[in-house]
């Protein structure tokens, strides 16, 4: 029955003349087929703002990551309000946060914060700043909002132990955490492409031995691999240094699923008739790879890597959250949620627990996203 | 509408029966128009076309096989066993008890890859064991002697034993040969087969036409032959019925309908097959021009329209009716009815 | 007519290793194939799956490495070229003259590749054309098969399988070839788009002067097309006869069963034979000694079992069948199936 009504849909596309799907290549079908996947669009889009919250890092935060304040410990979060009351009752437009009201309980000798609704400091959008390097590069001097009163408080998600804005950290977490997934998995992609595509194409005793190391690998337990390797890491290294090395040692165990894949695909699509085709037409073994294999594994390709990168992103939160991944001043999610590892701690300040939430979010929405592109590369999916 | 054939009463009847598969994306397309066809005891009725032309939708409407988005708008399907009442297969809700005593039972089918309805994990004779033991209540060691003895009639070599090979264990003829001997097991009234012949050698091929020939007189059971392939209508059919775009333009006795085709669509189908003829007696095939329009942009009239030479004035726009050219011969062409100079007159 | 290419001693066996500690086991595909394609000529290679016809084909190609013997292709310009000699880098400028088409429209032509760039493609490898001339030359190729320049931007899933083996025809003619190999070129297509394309080989082959090698396992189709036909059978090659006299008297038992399994679009010409235990094709790896049909063969004698026949010619005449009795049996054709009146 599923042939015959194929059969018919293919057949529809073969009706005369030239409708629009006729000019379509592989990526605009698979682009046609990934927008009726309405939970795998939502989540691309979700995708899409997450990397350019990391991408905008400095223009978005509102302070440096930094820079800490003695006198709001464990500030609330604020929230932001975009309506004040004036004093004859009607609503006016003015972005605002409330400021704090501080007391020190006398047993505990602890202070705490409660917001202040008579205090109303105005937000401002788009406000000079301090120069800084947009992502390193571009020379700016604006930032998205932040308060101009000096000394005024401005914690939208609230403070963390140091007194630090936890929002401007969370951004700044997002740029590493997302960068170290997506370069652990381009690091990933080379090996197992390279790797695999070998075995793919030339099989043999070459293919068995890849293999079998692979299935070596993968049989270790990766954490305690993962603890151990970045225990070895010298403790006097940079934080730049750090950063590559858990890429690193987080691409080590990834290549070897995407070689599998590659592999597999080599290994299916030598067999194609058109690859025969192509070597009969005399091509050579790089152009027949390059341009006759490679372009038809591509989309499945980038479908696994994407569902890797959540793997990658878990990976770096778990090894720095046992604090042996990214050591502080590096700002990343995993690093944040080392503040929230005391129960004490997050009683008392539960907002501190956001950077899980980013978590979730963002690898749920990766592996929806992924799920969608993996149907949408599949030829016989419909 | 359905015509009783000389002699015997037909067994099942499809009348006026259309299918419709709906798609969310694209217009709904008729996929079957308004067929008719009648199957007797001890007769095969072959049901040939190119493909996407509705003839396996056909035969798996017959069981109600059919996807979730196939409808059968309108028709029937009677089938009326000479020792029970008669039913229309067509009202019968899914799953319900009377359509699955029907299936398998009463109804079987065989299909062109035997490995998709033979368990894999199953020795094939406990799975037609199985058959007999659910439809008949037979005892497990009487269903399994029956089993040899069918095994046996269908031609295995050493039934006995191969009834607890396992399906990967047999070439692709034993296989098809098995699953004849399932389809066989409750003795069905009707056989439905599905291209049965399609994937295998010409030399198993001819091995199982006789097969199924020599289990027709045997069981006296009406087969449904869906295929492809003109000569192997002409080697098992007594009728056939041709399907184009889902409409049967033309049926009848195989002997009336290869004598002289009377449908354009059947002379074409006919010239484009090689004749198995000297060289000095060859011809040059003439193929029908162009390719099969997709099901939405099908002429709205007589569907062969864009493809037929002899095309003229009412054909693109009135569909042809079923006209009655000789003794329980019929086709759908308007050439039959009227005259191309009078048309243009 | 000259020899275009000669097929000596040609043998091709697999090696099955029994996993890490089982046997290796030796399978024969092809078994000391002898024959040769006349210039000009349609060669129809016919036979049942698993007969090693494709293998052949793949052989003579150089798709596939043989383990035995040669091929030597004879090109116009004189010389002997032995291409299973060569290396691949030297067998490429012969890839030009030896051209291929596939039997599946669908998995034969790159689906991530325009039309335009498929035929293209071989124009390209060689560094034959390229700009204007390119384009004029795979548009011009394109329309001779029957498709419309305005359709070259297509990607091949928009084409039907007929208008596909289409552009398969074309990328196999674009560099000019002398010889085709068509593998099973028809079988996937429907009857009449078949009758379509295999009017187009013919007027291709009157065009360009080809020659085919036409792989197929279709009887009508092959005595339609076919000036020779040679029969295969287990790798082995049974008969090797001019169409007309190995249709007309078949001399090798198992083309005999052949045209006889071969259903006739008439049912005044219905067989109704008796089903008889005429058994299966065994399995490669398990073949049988002597003649490899003894096991099938209703004529089989003691002497099938024992000693293998060579292929040889039938009174010295063009037809050759490898069996021990060809000049003896009286085998049934094809064309002689006379209506039986009985229906008439």
């Amino acid at each position: 029955m599923a042939v015959d009504t194929m059969t018919h849909t293919s057949m529809a596309a073969e009706a005369a003349g030239m409708p629009r799907a006729k000019r379509e290549s592989h990526f605009g079908l698979m682009w046609r087929r990934f927008k009726r996947h309405r939970l795998a669009l939502v989540s691309l889009w979700i995708v899409i703002a997450f990397y350019l919250v990391a991408l905008l890092a400095e223009f978005l935060a509102p302070t440096d990551p930094s820079a800490y304040s003695a006198r709001y410990t464990y500030a609330p979060p604020q929230g932001i309000q975009f309506f004040s009351t004036n004093e004859d009752g009607s609503w006016r437009f003015f972005p605002h946060v409330n400021g704090y009201a501080s007391e020190v309980d006398p047993k505990a000798m602890r202070r705490t914060f409660v917001l202040d609704p008579e205090v109303e400091i105005p937000v401002q959008f788009f406000i000079p700043s301090e120069p800084y390097m947009l992502a390193g590069v571009i020379p700016m001097s604006v930032k998205f909002m932040g308060v101009t009163e000096a000394r005024a408080p401005f914690y939208i998600l609230g403070a963390d132990r140091l007194g630090r804005d936890l929002l401007s950290r969370l951004i700044h977490g997002t740029r590493i955490s997302l960068s170290i997934g997506l370069a652990g998995v381009t690091l990933s992609l080379f090996f197992g492409i390279v790797v695999g595509g070998f075995a793919g194409y030339y099989g043999g005793l070459f293919d068995s031995a890849v293999m079998r190391i692979i299935e070596f690998i993968r049989s270790m337990p990766t954490i305690p691999l993962w603890l151990g390797l970045a225990a070895a890491m010298p403790k006097d290294w940079s934080a730049l240094q750090t950063y590559f090395a858990i890429t690193i040692i987080l691409s080590l165990i990834g290549w070897t699923e995407l070689a599998r894949v590659v592999r597999g695909r080599f290994l299916s699509l030598r067999t194609e008739d058109f690859v025969t085709a192509a070597q009969l037409d005399g091509a050579s073994d790089w152009r027949i790879i390059t341009r006759h294999m490679v372009p038809s594994f591509m989309s499945h390709i980038i479908a696994a890597a994407t569902l890797a990168i959540p793997g990658m992103i878990l990976a770096e939160t778990a090894l720095s959250f046992l604090g042996l991944g990214l050591q502080a001043p590096i700002v990343s999610w995993g690093t944040l949620l080392q503040d929230a590892q005391n129960i004490r701690t997050l009683a008392s300040a539960p907002w501190l627990l956001t950077p899980g939430l980013c978590v979730i979010v963002v690898i749920l929405a990766m592996n929806f996203f992924g799920d969608g592109l993996r149907d949408a590369a599949d030829p016989h999916g419909r | 509408m359905p015509l009783i054939p000389m002699g015997d009463k037909p067994i099942l009847s499809i009348s006026d029966m259309s299918i419709v598969f709906s798609s969310p994306d694209e217009a709904d397309i008729e996929a079957v128009r308004q067929v008719d066809l009648t199957l007797t005891p001890g007769k095969t009725l072959a049901l040939v076309g190119e493909s996407g032309c509705g003839k396996s939708v056909t035969a798996r409407a017959v069981l109600r096989l059919l996807d979730k988005n196939a409808d059968i708008q309108r028709g029937s399907i009677i089938f009326a066993p000479g020792d029970a009442e008669a039913t229309d297969i067509v009202q019968l809700r899914q799953d319900s008890l009377p359509l699955r005593a029907i299936r398998g039972n009463q109804i079987s089918m065989i299909f062109q890859e035997p490995m998709s309805s033979l368990s894999p994990v199953h020795t094939i004779g406990d799975q037609i064991d199985e058959m007999m033991v659910i439809h008949e209540g037979l005892k497990p060691k009487q269903a399994r002697e029956r089993t040899v003895a069918l095994l046996d009639q269908v031609g295995i070599p050493g039934a006995r034993e191969r009834a607890d090979a396992y399906p990967f264990q047999l070439s692709g003829g034993l296989r098809q040969r098995a699953m004849i001997a399932m389809a066989l097991a409750c003795t069905p009234k009707v056989l439905i087969a599905d291209e049965p012949t399609t994937a295998l050698d010409v030399t198993t091929q001819a091995q199982i036409l006789d097969l199924l020939r020599q289990l027709q007189a045997d069981f006296g059971m009406a087969m449904l032959f869906i295929t492809h392939d003109l000569g192997v209508v002409a080697e098992i059919a007594d009728e056939v019925a041709v399907m184009y775009l889902g409409d049967v333009v033309e049926q009848g006795s195989v002997f009336d309908v290869f004598a002289a085709p009377k449908h354009p669509y059947t002379q074409a189908l006919m010239s484009s097959i090689p004749k198995m003829a000297r060289k000095a007696d060859r011809v040059r095939l003439s193929p029908i021009k162009g390719t099969v329009p997709a099901p939405r942009d099908r002429p709205q009239g007589c569907a062969f329209t864009s493809r037929c030479p002899y095309a003229f004035e009412p054909c693109a726009t009135i569909r042809p009716e079923r006209t009655a050219i000789g003794d329980n011969h019929h086709a759908r062409c308007h050439l039959l009815t009227r005259q191309p100079a009078e048309a243009a007159a | 007519m000259s020899t275009l290419l000669s097929v000596e001693h040609l043998s091709k066996h697999y090696t099955l290793s029994g996993g890490l500690f089982g046997k290796e086991r030796r399978l024969d595909a092809l078994t000391d194939i002898n024959l040769t394609v006349e210039a000009g000529e349609t060669l129809a290679i016919v036979g049942e799956s698993g007969c090693g016809k494709t293998t052949l084909g793949r052989c003579i190609i150089a798709a596939q490495s043989s383990s035995e013997g040669r091929v030597v292709y004879h090109p116009k310009s004189g010389g002997d070229v032995e291409l299973t000699a060569l290396s691949k880098r030297e067998i490429k400028p012969w890839r030009k003259d030896i051209r291929m088409i596939f039997q599946d429209p669908m998995s034969s032509l790159n689906p991530n590749m325009r039309v335009f760039d498929i035929v293209a493609e071989p124009l390209r490898i060689h560094k034959i054309c390229k700009g204007r001339e390119l384009e004029e030359r795979v548009i011009s190729t394109l329309e001779k098969v029957g498709i419309p320049a305005e359709a070259v931007g297509r990607y091949p899933h928009a084409f039907s399988g007929g208008q596909r083996q289409r552009i398969g025809i074309a990328r196999a003619l674009v560099l000019d070839p002398k010889l085709v190999i068509a593998d099973e070129a028809v079988s996937a297509l429907d009857v009449s788009i078949q009758a379509q394309v295999l009017n187009l080989l013919e007027d291709l082959k009157a065009e360009f002067g080809l020659t085919y090698i036409f792989i197929s396992h279709d009887l009508g189709v092959v005595n339609y097309i076919a000036d020779r036909v040679v029969v295969m059978y287990l790798g082995h090659v049974v008969e090797n006869a001019p169409t007309e006299l190995l249709f007309e008297r078949p001399r090798h038992p198992y083309t005999e069963l052949l045209l006889e399994a071969l259903p006739i679009a008439d049912p005044l010409r219905r067989k109704g034979r008796k089903t008889e235990a005429r058994g299966e094709i065994p399995y490669l790896g398990n073949r049988p000694v002597g003649c490899p049909f003894n096991t099938r063969c209703k004529y089989a004698e003691d002497r099938c079992r024992t000693e293998k026949p060579a292929l040889r010619s039938i009174h010295g005449s063009a037809q050759e069948a490898a069996c021990h009795f060809a000049e003896q049996l009286s085998l049934k054709g094809a064309y002689d199936d006379a209506p039986t009146k009985e229906f008439a």
